[in-house]
């Protein structure tokens, strides 16, 4: 293993990450609720009667993100994504994505940390499974073909 | 201002928090993620500062909220109860992280990215919200099954 230095992030990463956890403490905290991006999205897809504004609300504000922090941010904070999966492999991704997070209950907000912050063996079983399963592919795509 | 206005506006608020965590990050550029993935490559450890940073405010929220039965509104602590470790569980987190692997989209980043314009990403939540209709769909057909034998 080689360390890549060009694109490590240690300061920006480190503040991003400390932002998420504030927003998965005000959400616990002020609205009771677990911050989980596809538990949020599945409660949206099946809605229940008095259970989905505060879903709505919280996936505006997300939606806002990218335009408001544009205002806000100095220029080169947010650098350009790099995609390099083609189409196809975007829809398998997304299917894969989909179904996965909603069997096995959360994905890297919900389990990766909140669950890793409660402590919970459950979620801490998930997100070493999904890590190891997220190691895998990129291996495979990346050094096997 | 009514106690529904206020939670609405404030969960809108905590939605735009995050988004511009996973912005600053690097969670919405998938080959940052990819690049942490890639253990036998040019390894990118920023991710794991992203999760360390998260975790460490997290670990005190959470048990603060422990501690609480009512949220700042008067509502209810919704904490997860369940406690089971299972093959649901299990092969749901394994089809996510070759999911996440393939194209370094988790559905986070994939939401704010759509956002942001990108038009891999519009079609990435596409198809994560229609696997999360296959799998509302195939959940709802295996209880009619169970209930009626």
């Amino acid at each position: 293993m080689t360390i890549d230095w060009t694109h490590f992030t240690p300061w920006a990463s480190l503040a991003g990450g400390i932002v998420l956890g504030l927003a998965s403490a005000l959400f616990i905290l002020v609205n009771g609720r677990i911050l989980g991006i596809s538990g949020i999205l599945g409660g949206l897809l099946a809605p229940k009667q008095g259970d989905w504004g505060w879903r709505a609300a919280f996936l505006l504000g997300m939606l806002a993100a990218p335009s408001t922090l544009a205002w806000v941010a100095p220029p080169g904070l947010i650098s350009a994504p790099r995609i390099d999966a083609g189409y196809a492999a975007v829809v398998v991704a997304g299917l894969l994505v989909g179904y996965g997070t909603r069997l096995g209950s959360g994905c890297t907000s919900g389990h990766g940390v909140c669950g890793m912050s409660r402590l919970s063996p459950r979620s801490l079983v998930a997100t070493g499974t999904f890590m190891a399963a997220g190691f895998a592919m990129v291996y495979v795509i990346r050094h096997l073909f | 201002m009514t106690r529904t206005t206020a939670s609405r506006l404030s969960e809108f608020i905590v939605g735009l928090l995050f988004g511009w965590g996973l912005l600053i990050s690097g969670m919405t550029d998938p080959g940052k993620v990819i690049g942490f993935l890639d253990l036998a490559g040019s390894w990118d450890p920023s991710l794991a500062l992203v999760m360390g940073g998260a975790i460490a405010v997290g670990f005190f929220a959470f048990g603060m909220a422990k501690k609480r039965t009512r949220n700042f509104f008067g509502g209810a602590l919704h904490l997860p109860t369940s406690r089971d470790i299972d093959k649901r569980l299990l092969l749901g987190a394994l089809l996510f992280g070759a999911g996440w692997g393939l194209a370094g989209f988790c559905p986070g980043p994939g939401i704010v990215s759509m956002a942001a314009g990108q038009p891999k990403a519009v079609l990435f939540v596409v198809a994560m919200l229609a696997g999360m209709l296959v799998f509302e769909w195939l959940d709802r057909l295996g209880r009619r099954t169970l209930t009626s034998v």
